[in-house]
């Protein structure tokens, strides 16, 4: 069953973190939900890495012919947390920026792009 | 052995990520995302990679959500004064 | 009832994403019995280059340059987030007069601050150090440093440590990593071989000095990543802690 859970996982955690951003109502739970979509990338990749019985790829202290989980995927996914993490700050910002000029934070009332703010 | 502990820990994940999509309050969901993250990061030293789930401890479990906590209290204080968002509708 | 419509929408296009998901998912290789050639020959890279991490190895070494754009990303964000929170703080610095100042914080967290501080940057200050030995690195090790930082921000008073740190430290140290970084790089072509080239000698694995120009470079990312971080986080936290009624009427 391991075989195929953790690409499962990775799948279930990008559905529900799409219906979060659809059915959201306020702009930083949005932002959260697109960051727990990305989060399911860094479980499929880990786990296209993954070897049963495998350990760390560290050799410090293991002998060589030891087998070891793929480090070419384990880079990527280190690219990809802190590319994600870049992207929530500055979602968060401009959220920040939409809240000090148009007074709130709910998509559903943020549809049309007029000036009318309440200040 | 380790299978169970990693097939548990990823059920875990599955479930913890949604309780943080269905988290409606923004302030509550940053806990529930620094839970997540730290499970998540369990679930990626079960499957062998100690340099992503260090690095995912720090971002995800740290930084993120102190971000989202300050964001968080600069648009309650700004929604306030004006039209109020609907974040507490389905409380 | 254009919500409706919208939740209609969406939840169509989540099932044919799932139907389509579940149909990849069963062509994969199942996951833990395949052999990786990637991997294998990313290991066998890694001892010719006496690292005994072989991801620090793939990301610093053989893919130097993929790093090198995502330390450019972090560099890109951290300066797009000062850009975009910039406008109020510096016309209402001076007039907030609300907030935390050293007697509103708990004495829990001050206490559990001025502990946690001095052990959480030794241990940043270790994992970037060792990053080509033990799991850790530039990343883990800069995000570290900067949650000792932000220890240091909420037990004590944000404002009064800001203004004990000279404006603009933080950029040139973020500006300096990314610099030493491309500058590391550059050094490669200068020495023969290519652009982030590995030409320092190698050493012996699993010694502190193995390993090239990795320890140099996990040192110029753990910088650039710490320098970011905290930056970014400083920002929000003068947005979180600016009191309401300085807020001046802007269109």
């Amino acid at each position: 069953m391991l075989s195929w859970l953790p690409y499962a996982v990775a799948g279930w955690i990008f559905l529900v973190g799409c219906y979060g951003l659809v059915t959201s109502r306020h702009l930083v739970h949005t932002v959260v939900c697109l960051n727990v979509v990305q989060s399911s990338t860094y479980l499929l990749l880990l786990a296209v890495g993954w070897t049963r019985g495998g350990t760390a790829p560290i050799f410090a202290d293991i002998g060589r012919s030891r087998s070891v989980t793929d480090p070419v995927v384990q880079a990527m996914t280190l690219t990809d947390i802190v590319v994600g993490a870049a992207v929530t700050a500055l979602l968060l910002a401009l959220t920040v920026q939409i809240a000090k000029r148009r007074g709130t934070v709910d998509p559903r009332a943020l549809r049309s792009f007029e000036q009318e703010s309440e200040e | 052995m380790s299978d169970w502990i990693l097939g548990l820990l990823l059920v875990l994940t599955a479930v913890t990520a949604t309780a943080v999509v269905l988290t409606r309050d923004p302030g509550r969901q940053a806990a529930v995302l620094s839970a997540y993250g730290l499970v998540l990061a369990m679930t990626m030293v079960a499957l062998a990679a100690p340099d992503v789930a260090l690095s995912q401890v720090g971002v995800g479990t740290a930084a993120v959500p102190l971000i989202v906590v300050l964001a968080i209290a600069r648009c309650h204080r700004e929604t306030g004064r004006g039209s109020r968002g609907d974040q507490d509708e389905d409380r | 009832m254009r919500t409706r419509l919208t939740l209609v929408l969406a939840g169509a296009a989540l099932l044919v994403l799932a139907v389509v998901g579940v149909h990849a998912v069963s062509e994969l290789p199942a996951a833990g019995d395949v052999p990786h050639p990637y991997g294998a020959r990313a290991v066998a890279a890694a001892f010719g280059h006496a690292t005994a991490n072989a991801v620090m190895s793939v990301t610093l070494d053989q893919r130097g340059f993929d790093t090198l754009g995502e330390e450019l990303v972090l560099l890109a964000a951290a300066v797009g987030t000062v850009l975009l929170l910039r406008e109020l703080a510096a016309e209402t610095r001076e007039k907030t007069e609300h907030g935390y100042g050293p007697e509103d914080v708990f004495e829990a967290l001050r206490l559990v601050g001025y502990v946690l501080l001095p052990v959480t940057l030794l241990v940043g200050g270790y994992i970037v150090l060792h990053g080509h030995l033990s799991p850790g690195g530039g990343f883990q090790g800069g995000t570290v440093l900067a949650t000792g930082l932000y220890l240091a921000y909420l037990a004590a008073d944000y404002r009064a440590l800001d203004r004990l740190r000279p404006p603009g430290v933080l950029d040139a140290t973020e500006g300096l990593g990314a610099f030493a970084y491309v500058a590391i790089g550059v050094s490669g072509l200068l020495a023969g071989s290519g652009f982030l080239a590995d030409w320092l000698p190698h050493g012996t694995l699993g010694k502190p000095l193995s390993a090239g120009t990795v320890p140099l470079l996990n040192l110029a990312v753990g910088v650039e990543v710490g320098s970011a971080f905290v930056l970014v986080v400083g920002k929000f936290l003068e947005q979180a802690l600016l009191a309401p009624d300085d807020v001046p009427e802007e269109g």
